[in-house]
C-alpha cells in the first residue's frame, strides 16, 4: 500500500480544548512576527512591549480598561445575538443610537442627582439601541430579510445621521465643531479609582456579562435562544417560538450595544462626537468569536483586544513599529482563531 | 476459483469498527446476499471493493489475482459495478448520455449512434429502458434498470446492488428480480445487498451475514431458512412485536378533514387528505418514499403550514397551529428525522425539558436539578443508555429515538404522530419502540403511524392507508390487508378507484360531502 493521508472529521478530544486559544495565540505571534522583522525590529522585544509592558505601570493598565471598555459591551451583545443564531453586525450603529440617545438624555438632567440623572441615561441609550435594531429584527422575523446584510446597512445609515446631526442642531454653538454640547456634570460616569480613567462604564460592562451569562445558562429564555442558535428547525419542532425568540435577543443585543454607547459618551467623552466609535462594534464581532459566544470568553478577550490596542501604542512608541500592527494582530488572530476552532474537528491520518 | 475474494477486511470510522476481519467470496454466476441489520457493515465492505473506501487491513482478490482498487476507476477496470443505494444519474440528461458519461472511450457525442449502442446493450441483457428518454422523467425503478445498465456498458462480471429493493415498490422487485436471473444465467456474479429475509430466499444463491462489523457466517440458501437467517442477523430471533386483536373503536381523537399542503419547492405535496384516528387504534400511513409522508407528518406536527383543510385534536382546532400549540393540545410528535427533533449540541437532559420549560421554571430560572431529575427519571424508564449531561450527538440512533419518545410520551399525549419511528433502528431498538407504541395505544392514545416499512405498518395498525402522490389512495382495515393489494395501492394502480370501495363508512361519507 502507498503512503497517502486522508482527512476525517473527528473531534478534537476535551484535554485539546483549553490548548485551542492558546495554540492560536502563538500561531498568530509566529505569522505577525514576520511583519515585525520587516519593520526591523526584535520579535521578542516587541511581543514584550505588546504584551507585558503596558500591564507594567499603574497608568498604561489602567488605559487598557478604559480600551476594553466598549469592547466589554459590544462583545456582550454580539454574544447575547450569536447565540441565538442571529448575527446581529449592527453594534455599531446600535452602539452610535445608545449614544446619540444618551447624550441627549444627559443634556436634560442637569436638575437630577446622580442617583437618577445616569440610570434615566442609561435606560435611554439603551432604548437607544433597542430602537435602532428594531428595524432589522422585524424584517428578520416578519419577512425572512437576512439580518446580516440590514443590520450591517443600518450602521452606514446611522453614521449618517449622527453626522447630518452633529453638523445641524447639535452643532456646538461655541466652537463651531461638529460635537454636542457637553452633558450634564450630574449625569457624567463616576471613575472607579480616584485619579484614573476606568469609569462606572466597565462596572456596568462586567454587570452586562454577568447578566447574559445568567441568562443563557440559568433561564428558559436563554436555552431557547441556544436552542435555535444550535439548531433552528429541532428547537421549532420541540416547541420554541423561534421568531418570538429572535426578536428578544435581537433587541436585547440591541440594547446592550446601545449602553456600550452612553458608557464612552458618559464616562469618558462627555459629548456625542462623529468620531465616539473607533469600530467598537465591529470588533464586539471579534470579541464574540474569539470568546466562543462564551460571556466569560468574551470578557477575556475584549480585556485581551484592549492590551493589544494599548500595546501597539507602547510597541510603536519604543521600537518605531507602525501603530497598526496592532490592527493586523487582531485581523490575524481572529482568522487564526476561527480556523482552529474549526480544524480542531478534523484530523489528519495516513489512509 | 472466485469471481471476487475479499480476505480479512477490516475498517474503522473513528471509534466505529465497521469491518472486523471479514472474509467474502463471489463465485462466477451466483446471486450472492450479504445480509445484515441497519449499520452491520454491509455498505462499508462493498464500497471497499468498489474503491471509494480503503481497508485498513485485508486483501483483495479478482479471478485469482490480488487487485489494488483504489478508485471506482480501478474497480470498473477489473469488471466491478456497483449501484449504491443514491444513484448517480444526471437527470437532465438523456438514458444514453448518463450510460457513455464518463466512458473512457473518446468523445464520441452522437446521439443516435450512443442510442444505438445503448439500444443493442440492452437488448443484449434483456433490461428494458428508452436510450433517448430524460432521466428526470423516469421512475425509480427505471432509474435503477439504468444505473445497472450503465454497469453493464462497462463491461462489469461482478455487480454490486446497494439495498435494491428500498426505494420500489413490490411490482417493481418482480421486475428487478427477473432482470438479475437473467443475468445470472448469463454468468453475471451479483451481489445483494439487503436486510429483508423473504428477498434474500427469493432470489439468492448463497448468502452472507454481517452483525456489528463481523462476520457470522455463509450459508447456501437450500441449507438455511428466513428462520435462521434472523437469528444470524440479528443473535437471537425476534420480530416479535406485533398487534394482537382487534380493539373497539373508541373516539375520535385526530380529524384530518380536507387537508392538502405544499412542498419546499411549492408544488402540491399533500391533495384533499382526509383521514381520523380513534382512540385505541393505530393508523398506519404506507406508501413508497416520497409520495407526501414527510409532508403529511410535518403538517401534523405543525412543522408545515397546510394550504386547505383542517386539523382537529379533540376540541382544538389545530389548522396552521405552530407546534407549542400541538404540544398543549397533547399531541406527541415524532419527527421524521431524528435530527430535526433533537439538538446534538444540547445535553440530554435539556432536550428532554425542551418541549415544555414551564415545569421546571421557577421564579424566571431553570431549575436546573428538576431538569436533572426528571431526565434520570425518564433515561431509566426509557432504557435510554445515556447520562444525562451527555450531549445529544454522542447518542447512538437509536438511544436518541428513545430521548424523543421519551419526550413526547412523559406528556402523556392523546394523539402520537410517528414518523418512520424505526428506521435505520437495531432490532432491540426496533422493538423497543413498536412496544411503546403498541402501549399507547392499549391506553387509548390515537397513534399516526406513518412507515415505509411495509412489515412494520401491517404488524402494527389497525387500519392501514396507503398515500400515492400526496393522495390518500384507500384505506383498509388490518384484517383485509395483504401485501399484494398494499402494493397494487402503492404503486398508484388502483388510485381513485379502488379506494373508496374499501374505505370504512365514516371516511367515505365525508369524502363524498
Ligand atoms: N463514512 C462514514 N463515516 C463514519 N462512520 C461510518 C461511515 N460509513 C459507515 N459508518 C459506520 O459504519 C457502520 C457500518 O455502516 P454501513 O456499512 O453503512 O452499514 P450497513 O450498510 O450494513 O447498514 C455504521 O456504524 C456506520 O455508522
Ligand atoms: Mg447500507
Amino acid at each position: 500500500m502507498q503512503l497517502s493521508l486522508r482527512v476525517e472529521r473527528r473531534p478534537a478530544p476535551l484535554w485539546f480544548r483549553p490548548l485551542a486559544p492558546v495554540i492560536a495565540v502563538l500561531v498568530t505571534f509566529a505569522i505577525t512576527a514576520v511583519l515585525v522583522i520587516a519593520a526591523r525590529a526584535n520579535p521578542f522585544q516587541a511581543y514584550y512591549y505588546f504584551l507585558i509592558y503596558p500591564l507594567t505601570g499603574k497608568v498604561s493598565a489602567s488605559e487598557v480598561l478604559v480600551s476594553a471598555t466598549p469592547l466589554l459591551f459590544t462583545g456582550a451583545a454580539a454574544t447575547f445575538a450569536f447565540s441565538a443564531g442571529y448575527w446581529n453586525i449592527g453594534g455599531e450603529g446600535q452602539l452610535m443610537a445608545g449614544a446619540m440617545a444618551g447624550a441627549g438624555v444627559g443634556l436634560l438632567v442637569g436638575g437630577l442627582s446622580p442617583w437618577l440623572a445616569i440610570p434615566i441615561m442609561i435606560l435611554a441609550g439603551f432604548a437607544g439601541g433597542v430602537l435602532w435594531a428594531l428595524i432589522p429584527a422585524l424584517l428578520r422575523v416578519r419577512l425572512a430579510v437576512d439580518e446580516i446584510v440590514t443590520t450591517l446597512l443600518m450602521n452606514t445609515v446611522f453614521s449618517f445621521f449622527v453626522s447630518y446631526i452633529l453638523n445641524g442642531v447639535w452643532r456646538s454653538p461655541t466652537s463651531g465643531w461638529p460635537q454636542s454640547p457637553e452633558i450634564a456634570a450630574s449625569a457624567h460616569f463616576p471613575p472607579l479609582f480616584a485619579g484614573y480613567r476606568p469609569h462606572l462604564g466597565l462596572a456596568l460592562a462586567l454587570v452586562v456579562l454577568a447578566a447574559i451569562w445568567v441568562v443563557l445558562n440559568r433561564t428558559p429564555l436563554g436555552l431557547r435562544m441556544r436552542s435555535i442558535g444550535l439548531g433552528m428547525e429541532a428547537a421549532r419542532f420541540a416547541g420554541v417560538r423561534v421568531e418570538r425568540t429572535l426578536l428578544i435577543a435581537a433587541l436585547i443585543s440591541g440594547g446592550i450595544a446601545g449602553l456600550g454607547g452612553v458608557s464612552e459618551v458618559a464616562g469618558l467623552q462627555f459629548h456625542l462626537v462623529e468620531t465616539l466609535s473607533n469600530n467598537f462594534g465591529y470588533t464586539g464581532i471579534i470579541v464574540a468569536m474569539l470568546g466562543a459566544l462564551n460571556p466569560i470568553g468574551a470578557a477575556i478577550a475584549a480585556l485581551f483586544l484592549g492590551l493589544i490596542g494599548i500595546g501597539a501604542q507602547s510597541v510603536s512608541q519604543s521600537l518605531g513599529v507602525p501603530v497598526y500592527l496592532g490592527d493586523v494582530v487582531e485581523a490575524t488572530m481572529l482568522l487564526v482563531t476561527l480556523a482552529t476552532l474549526v480544524l480542531q474537528n478534523y484530523r489528519i491520518r495516513r489512509a | 476459483m472466485y469471481a471476487v475474494e475479499l480476505k480479512g477486511i477490516t475498517k474503522r470510522f473513528g471509534p466505529v469498527l465497521a469491518n472486523n476481519n471479514v472474509d467474502f467470496s463471489l463465485k462466477k454466476g451466483e446471486i450472492h446476499a450479504l445480509l445484515g441489520e441497519n449499520g452491520a457493515g454491509k455498505t462499508t465492505l462493498m464500497r471497499i471493493l468498489y474503491g471509494l473506501y480503503s481497508a485498513d487491513e485485508g486483501q483483495i482478490f479478482v479471478a485469482g489475482q490480488e487487485a489494488h482498487i483504489e478508485s471506482p476507476r480501478d474497480a470498473i477496470q477489473a469488471g466491478i459495478g456497483m449501484v449504491t443505494q443514491h444513484f448517480t444519474l444526471v437527470p437532465t440528461l438523456t438514458v444514453a448520455e448518463n450510460l457513455v458519461l464518463g466512458y473512457p472511450t473518446g468523445f464520441n457525442l452522437q446521439p443516435r449512434q450512443i442510442e444505438k449502442q445503448v439500444a443493442d446493450a440492452a437488448g443484449r441483457f434483456g433490461i428494458e429502458v428508452r436510450p433517448s428518454a430524460l432521466v428526470r422523467h423516469l421512475s425509480v425503478g427505471e432509474r435503477q434498470r439504468v444505473e445497472i445498465l450503465k454497469s453493464l456498458f462497462r463491461n462489469a462480471r461482478v455487480l454490486i446492488l446497494d439495498e435494491p429493493t428500498a426505494v420500489l415498490v413490490p411490482q417493481e422487485v418482480d421486475v428487478l428480480f427477473e432482470t438479475l436471473n437473467r443475468l445470472r444465467s448469463d454468468g453475471m456474479s451479483i451481489v445483494f445487498i439487503s436486510h429483508k429475509l423473504n428477498e434474500v430466499m427469493a432470489i439468492c444463491d448463497r448468502i452472507t451475514v454481517l452483525r456489528a462489523g463481523s462476520l457470522v457466517g455463509t450459508v447456501a440458501r437450500a441449507e438455511t431458512s428466513p428462520h435462521g437467517l434472523a437469528s444470524m442477523m440479528v443473535g437471537h430471533e425476534t420480530f416479535g412485536v406485533s398487534r394482537e386483536g382487534q380493539q373497539a373503536q373508541g373516539k375520535i381523537l385526530l380529524e384530518v378533514e380536507d387537508l392538502s399542503a405544499l412542498d419546499k419547492k411549492g408544488l402540491p405535496a399533500l391533495k384533499n387528505i382526509s383521514l381520523r384516528v380513534h382512540s385505541g387504534e393505530i393508523l398506519g400511513i404506507a406508501g413508497v418514499s416520497g409520495n407526501g409522508q414527510t409532508e403529511l407528518g410535518q403538517a401534523l406536527s405543525g412543522m408545515l403550514r397546510p394550504a386547505g383543510g383542517r386539523i382537529r385534536v379533540g376540541e382544538h382546532d389545530l389548522t396552521g397551529a405552530s407546534p407549542d400549540r400541538y404540544t398543549a393540545a397533547r399531541v406527541g410528535r415524532i419527527p421524521e428525522d431524528r435530527h430535526g427533533g433533537l439538538i446534538g449540541e444540547l445535553s440530554v437532559a435539556e432536550n428532554l425539558a425542551l418541549e415544555s420549560l414551564d415545569p421546571f421554571t421557577h421564579s424566571g430560572m431553570l431549575d436546573r436539578k428538576a431538569i436533572l431529575g426528571n431526565a434520570r427519571r425518564l433515561i431509566a424508564e426509557y432504557q435510554i443508555k445515556a447520562s444525562p449531561t451527555d450531549r445529544t450527538r454522542t447518542l447512538s440512533g437509536g438511544n436518541m429515538q428513545k430521548v424523543l419518545f421519551a419526550r413526547a410520551l412523559s406528556r402523556n399525549p392523546q394523539v402520537i404522530i410517528a414518523s418512520q419511528p424505526t428506521r435505520g433502528l437495531d432490532v432491540g431498538a426496533t422493538d423497543y419502540i413498536r412496544t411503546k407504541l403498541l402501549e399507547q395505544r392499549d391506553h387509548g392514545a390515537g397513534v399516526l403511524l406513518i412507515s415505509e416499512d411495509l412489515d412494520e405498518v401491517l404488524a402494527l395498525s389497525d387500519r392501514i392507508a396507503v398515500m400515492y402522490e400526496g393522495e390518500v389512495v384507500g384505506i383498509l382495515p388490518a384484517e383485509q390487508a395483504t401485501r399484494s393489494e398494499l402494493g397494487l395501492l402503492m404503486s398508484g394502480a388502483k388510485r381513485g378507484t379502488a379506494a373508496s370501495g374499501s374505505l370504512p363508512g365514516k371516511e367515505a361519507a365525508s369524502h363524498a360531502a
